[in-house]
This record gives structure tokens, C-alpha cells and sequence, in this order.
């Protein structure tokens, strides 16, 4: 049936032809016999990287094959969501090696774009995590591969946006933890020279993160909360925790029930809702234990929180820059205090050494902001993409759905060698997304 | 541990009705026609929830098999689903014999052949439960569909003589009409949201009504009235309407 789709920011939305498989030959007989087929999980990339003519909803391969509880080893099918996945490790004492901001995405979203996490800077990207993967290729084979099998498959398949096939299983190691509760600290940081600081003196913290303000000016450019955590130990619980300390005490969820009027979102009202998130810590240190669930995905929370940005959707901008190019992350949120366009959700954090094919993090300062969709953006975020290019920086791709060809192809080095192996594997181009016609990924 | 058996198991509702029973702690067997295809979801059942799952050989429309079959389940289930089904295609089965056999046979004739033989061991037991997940197809005749709706209108009334039956030896029969459910058997049909459920939401029903040992279930309050109006509506008019 056509279906009427689009991705967490809402922009762009596609008609699109979707079908949902359990059965792995069912599946195999229909990537042989379609063309320009995406694969796709739960919606949560923000741009259009799982969107195409012909989707493949992932969403029924939902099992989780094994679990090794001793060893900390759990194999599922591509369309599990990792909220399910930590309801089930948890309570057993352990945790998932790397989580992005929101559980809701799938085993075979985390790979395609090869997720990265609060520690990036400790324990790497997904990719590191994996043990083994199944793929369907083009020819409608299932290839088994790994770090140390058909690796021109594996390092292109993470990162890799779904263009070499169907992610169909994913076998990971998982983090042990003692407790489902994390040791937090916030600090605030009164300019980015002293968040960036920070970051260096909180290093050795395994999760880091922080929130940037990013329309204030003079000696506040760049306000902001760092966030730092480490997996509580028994010993940090209080009594009533230390009971249960694999167990989180239930509670009710908000949802957003419909898109908001745009007119809400203005520099007025971001201005106060930072002035809010920046003055609720009166202290300049905060220590506490907090259940893991409002420390790795606080926006979970409050369900469907992408409607706030009304029926015109989105974009989040998210990109890294190497280390030695501060300059660039304050020329780019100049730009952006000067344009008056700030987003609610500005998160800075520095990225470890990475080296992958094609995924997106590299040794840095990265940074995610969120402007609502409106005329002159993407005019905005062109001359953006140019500073970016300037400082030797890249965009993330599963945040992407506007960046200009030759920002691509100029950002990421092996652009070149993802797009042979991708043609190996993807003859023809069977796996089509609007993303990679528009950044001639599938060439 | 209660144990459920799950005839047609291989449907995104029975794959939903599974995993309600297994998160209760029931036990599930696992029955299609192509077994090891359940692998994943036994394997998925036994680590979520840490209960005991088993997949079988089954066959609805090959009735000979169906006593040896039941008799070969590791443990008497407790509770049985008949969850299988197919809706074929309509305009193929008014030229196609086979295309309606299949239809019959599916949604019927098997269904008939396999509770047959359990509700005769149900009631020697003198306890269990049976589960037949019928269609509102089955409560009037419309153009559209008729070929399915009159197989699953004779499941419908052969659960109520079950039911009827079976009342005083203690074995409950439930009758389930899901109305439009989303699930692979319906992908490429536009149904209306309103009417329409999820999978989940036919578990958490069947399950809920299970407990209270209901007769008749309509997942969706709505079918109810509407399936009564549409029975309601006379036969001189009915027949000029496009259903």
C-alpha cells in the first residue's frame, strides 16, 4: 500500500510503497525482484536516509534470538528497538555498549548509521560492538560478515545508511552494570571556553555531554551545563534503591498529541525555555544518582516531542569538527547567535579517535542543533556546510536531509572506496533512498 | 505451567497472542506449517520471557495428520488458539475452484478437523480452553468477500455449537471477531484508523477475555454495533448496496 512517510524531523515526507517481512526467504524473494528498496526501522534518523520508492519495513523482525547472560552477548533480528532490548538486559545486569539519545530505534538503525553515544570518547561507535552481522545483498544472498569476515561488507554496512542491503541479524557484546542507576554530575560552564575546558578536566568520566545556549553573547557565547556520568555501583544506591538495584520505579509518560502551531518556537521562546534550563541548576555543581532512563534519553520522555516543531518539521544539523578547529565551533555558533535561530536543543560533546570507513564521528568537538523548517534555512545551513568544510569537518548522515553533494564527497575521505564496495554488494541499485540519489551515494 | 498451543502460529496477531500469554508465564507450543520458520519466535519467547516455547509440524488442511499431531504435543496445552487463516482473493475464487477450496479449507474445514479432536480430549479432561479467532466477514455476506466470510460464518457458528456443547463438562469455548486488525494479511488494504487494530491490541483483548472466560469478543467496541446494523439491514435493500 502507499504510505505517506517521513522521519523524525518531519522533512521531507514521501509516498511510499511499504512491506513488512518475518520470513527471511520472503524477504530475499523480494529484494531480488524490486528495485530502488530501502530498508527501514523506526523512524527515528531525522532526514531522509530510510525514505524511497520501495520501503522495507524492518519492524516485524523484531526477535531477539539469543541472550548470553553470562558473557554478555545478545543476537536479535535488525527490527528489535532497543527500549525492548534494555528491558529485558537490565533486570539481568547489563547494558547496551553504546546507545544514542533516544532507545526507540532499531538493532539495524544503530548499524546503518553506526550510532555513537555519551562515551563515545571511551568505548567507540556501535560498530566496535558487533561480533557478527547478517546482511541480504543485492543478489539476494545473506552474507555473514564481521571485523574479520567479508570485511569490505561489514565496515560498509555500518555507517553505511543501508545501501549495501537488509541488516537482518546483529550478534554485540553488552556493558555489565551493577545497578540500573547512573552517578551523575552536572556543572555549569558560564562560556563554551570554559564547557570546553571542562570537557578536558572530565575526561576519565565514561559519559559526557552538554547543553549549549546557543543564543547568548558577549561573555556568556556559549553558556552551558556540562553532564557527566558513571554506572552507579551498589554502594552509591540509597537503601530503598540498594532493594532492587536493577529494578527503575515505573512511570507515566507524556506525548505531545498533536503538531504545535509554529509561531510557538521563536527566539522568545527559546530564549526562555534555555533561560529555564540554564538557571534550574542554581548550583554550579550537582551531584546525584538517577535512574539510567532521564540521563541517556531525557527526550524519551515526552513522547513525539518532534510535533513542537509543527507541521513544516525540521532539520537537525549535527556536525563534528577535528580537534585542533575550536575556531570553527565558534565561528558556526556565532553565525547562529547572529542569526537569532537558536535551537531548544543545542549538545555539544567530543568524540574519541574513530577509524571507520564511513561512519560519521572523528576525534572532535561534535555538535546537534535543531531549526524548525523555514524559508532561508537551507540557505543558512549552506553557508554553514562551508565552514564546516573550512575546518576539515564532516554531517552526520542519518541527520542529513538537505546537504549539497560535494559536501559530501569533499567531507568524508573514503567517500570514493564506500561507493565501490557499495556497488559490489548493491549491482545496479537495488538499495535506492532519497538520500543517496541526492548525494550520489549509489553513483 | 499453563501452556498455550497456537494453531497458526506464524501470524502477526498469533505472533502478537504469544507473547501475552508467554509474559503471563504460560508455556507455548508453537504450531505451522513450516516449523523450523517459527525458530526465531520460539528462540524470542524462551530469552524475553524465560518460559519453555516448542514449534511443531502443522498442516490445517491435511485433516489426516491432525490426530497425530495433537497426540504428539510434549504436554496437553491447556489453552488452545486457533489463530490460522487466509483471506485470499475474492474475484479469484469465484473462477478459480482452487483458490476457494483453499479459502474453505483454510478458514474452515481444517479448523473443524483439528478442534474436533481436542475439544473431544478437552472434554474427557473435563477442563481447558478454546480460542477461535473468527471474522466479522462471517456475519453477513457482502460481495466483497463472501467466499471468505461464509467459511469463517461457519467457524462462527461451529464455535457457538462448541461452546454450547462443551458448557457442562467445564471446557470454555471463546469466540474472537478481531474487525480489521494491521497485520501482514491486510498491508495492502486501506483500512480506517479508527476501526482498525494492532496486533497487540487483539492480544491484550484475547488474553483480558480469556481470564474472564468471555463468550464473545469483539476486539473493537465499534464492530459490535456495526455488524448489528449491518445484520439489521433488510435483505430487499441489502442486496442493492455495494458491501
Amino acid at each position: 500500500m502507499q504510505k505517506r512517510l517521513a522521519n523524525w524531523g518531519n522533512y521531507p515526507a514521501i509516498t511510499s510503497e511499504e512491506n513488512a517481512f518475518t520470513q527471511e526467504q520472503q524477504l530475499r524473494d523480494f529484494v531480488v525482484s524490486n528495485h530502488q528498496l530501502i530498508a527501514r526501522g523506526n523512524g527515528r534518523c531525522y532526514g531522509d536516509a530510510s525514505l524511497g520508492k520501495h520501503s522495507i519495513s524492518m519492524l516485524k523482525y523484531d526477535k531477539i534470538l539469543s541472550f548470553d547472560e553470562q558473557n554478555g552477548f545478545l543476537e536479535t533480528q535488525a527490527g528489535v528497538t532497543l527500549d525492548q532490548i534494555l528491558d529485558i538486559i537490565v533486570p539481568k545486569g547489563w547494558f547496551l555498549p553504546v546507545t544514542p539519545g533516544t532507545k526507540f530505534i532499531t538493532v539495524g538503525g544503530a548499524v546503518a548509521s553506526d550510532v555513537h553515544g555519551k562515551n563515545h570518547h571511551v568505548d567507540g561507535a556501535f560498530s566496535g560492538h558487533i561480533t557478527e552481522m547478517d546482511v541480504i545483498t543485492g543478489d539476494g544472498e545473506t552474507v555473514t560478515c564481521s571485523q574479520g569476515r567479508h570485511t569490505d561488507l561489514f565496515w560498509a554496512t555500518c555507517g553505511g545508511m543501508g545501501l549495501t542491503g537488509v541488516i537482518t541479524r546483529v550478534k554485540f557484546d553488552l556493558k555489565k552494570i551493577e545497578t540500573a542507576y547512573i552517578k551523575q554530575k552536572q556543572l555549569k560552564a558560564r562560556n563554551l571556553e570554559e564547557v570546553i575546558r571542562l570537557f578536558d578536566e572530565y575526561k576519565h568520566y565514561t559519559y559526557s555531554m552538554a547543553w549549549i545556549d546557543c543564543l547568548q553573547k558577549g561573555d556568556s557565547f556559549g553558556r552551558s551545563i556540562l553532564i557527566v556520568g558513571e554506572h552507579a555501583t551498589k554502594a552509591d544506591l540509597n537503601p530503598k534503591q540498594q532493594e532492587a538495584p536493577l529494578k527503575l520505579p515505573a512511570k507515566p509518560r507524556l506525548t505531545v498529541p498533536f503538531n504545535l502551531p509554529s509561531f510557538i518556537l521563536n527566539t522568545f521562546t527559546v530564549k526562555a525555555f534555555n533561560w529555564l534550563y540554564y538557571g534550574k541548576n542554581f548550583k554550579k555543581e550537582i551531584n546525584n544518582v538517577v535512574p539510567y532512563e532521564p540521563f541517556f534519553y531525557p527526550l524519551d520522555a515526552i513522547l513525539h516531542w518532534n510535533r513542537g516543531y509543527g507541521k513544516a518539521g525540521f532539520i537537525q544539523y549535527q556536525f563534528v569538527l577535528p580537534l585542533e578547529h575550536k575556531a570553527g565551533l565558534v565561528a558556526i555558533l556565532q553565525r547562529i547567535s547572529e542569526k537569532g535561530w537558536g535551537s531548544f536543543l543545542a549538545v555539544l560533546k567530543v568524540f574519541g579517535h574513530q577509524d571507520s570507513l564511513i561512519s560519521f564521528p572523528m576525534e572532535g568537538y561534535t555538535l546537534a542543533l535543531d531549526f524548525p523548517v523555514r524559508k532561508g534555512l537551507f540557505e543558512f545551513l549552506d553557508e554553514l556546510d562551508e565552514i564546516v568544510l573550512q575546518y576539515g569537518g564532516r554531517l552526520y548522515l542519518s541527520k542529513d536531509a538537505r546537504m549539497k553533494q560535494d559536501v559530501f564527497w569533499k567531507s568524508y575521505p573514503n567517500a570514493n572506496r564506500f561507493a565501490d564496495i557499495v556497488k559490489t554488494y548493491n549491482p545496479g541499485k537495488r538499495f535506492e533512498s532519497l538520500q543517496s540519489e541526492r548525494l550520489l551515494l549509489t553513483k | 505451567m499453563p501452556t498455550v498451543l497456537l494453531l497458526g502460529a506464524g501470524s502477526d496477531m498469533a505472533v502478537a497472542i504469544a507473547r501475552k500469554f508467554a509474559a503471563a508465564h504460560y508455556d507455548i507450543q508453537l504450531a505451522a506449517r513450516k516449523a523450523a520458520a517459527l525458530q526465531p519466535l520460539q528462540q524470542d519467547l524462551q530469552v524475553r520471557y524465560g518460559i519453555t516455547a516448542t514449534t511443531h509440524d502443522f498442516d490445517a488442511t491435511d485433516y489426516s495428520t491432525h490426530a497425530a499431531f495433537f497426540a504428539g504435543l510434549p504436554t496437553m496445552p491447556d489453552i488452545t488458539v486457533c489463530a490460522f487463516g487466509y483471506l485470499g482473493d475474492q474475484e479469484l475464487a469465484q473462477r478459480d475452484w482452487q483458490e476457494a477450496a483453499t479459502i474453505i479449507h483454510s478458514n474452515y474445514t481444517g479448523a473443524v478437523s483439528v478442534l474436533n479432536i481436542i475439544a473431544e480430549s478437552y472434554e474427557a479432561r473435563g477442563k481447558g480452553m478454546i480460542i477461535g479467532i473468527s471474522s466479522v466477514a462471517g456475519e453477513r455476506g457482502r460481495q466483497s468477500n463472501y467466499i471468505y466470510g461464509s467459511a469463517k460464518a461457519g467457524f462462527t457458528a461451529y464455535l457457538s455449537g462448541l461452546r454450547n456443547r462443551l458448557f457442562r463438562s467445564g471446557v470454555h469455548v471463546m469466540s474472537v471477531q478481531p474487525g480489521f486488525v494491521n497485520t501482514r494479511m491486510t498491508q495492502h488494504l486501506n483500512l480506517p484508523p479508527l476501526l482498525t487494530a494492532q496486533p497487540d491490541q487483539v492480544a491484550n483483548a484475547v488474553f483480558k477475555a480469556a481470564q474472564r472466560s468471555r463468550n464473545v469478543l469483539y476486539v473493537k467496541w465499534p464492530w459490535k454495533y456495526i455488524m448489528l446494523i449491518i445484520k439489521m439491514i433488510p435483505e430487499g435493500i441489502f442486496k442493492k448496496l455495494k458491501l
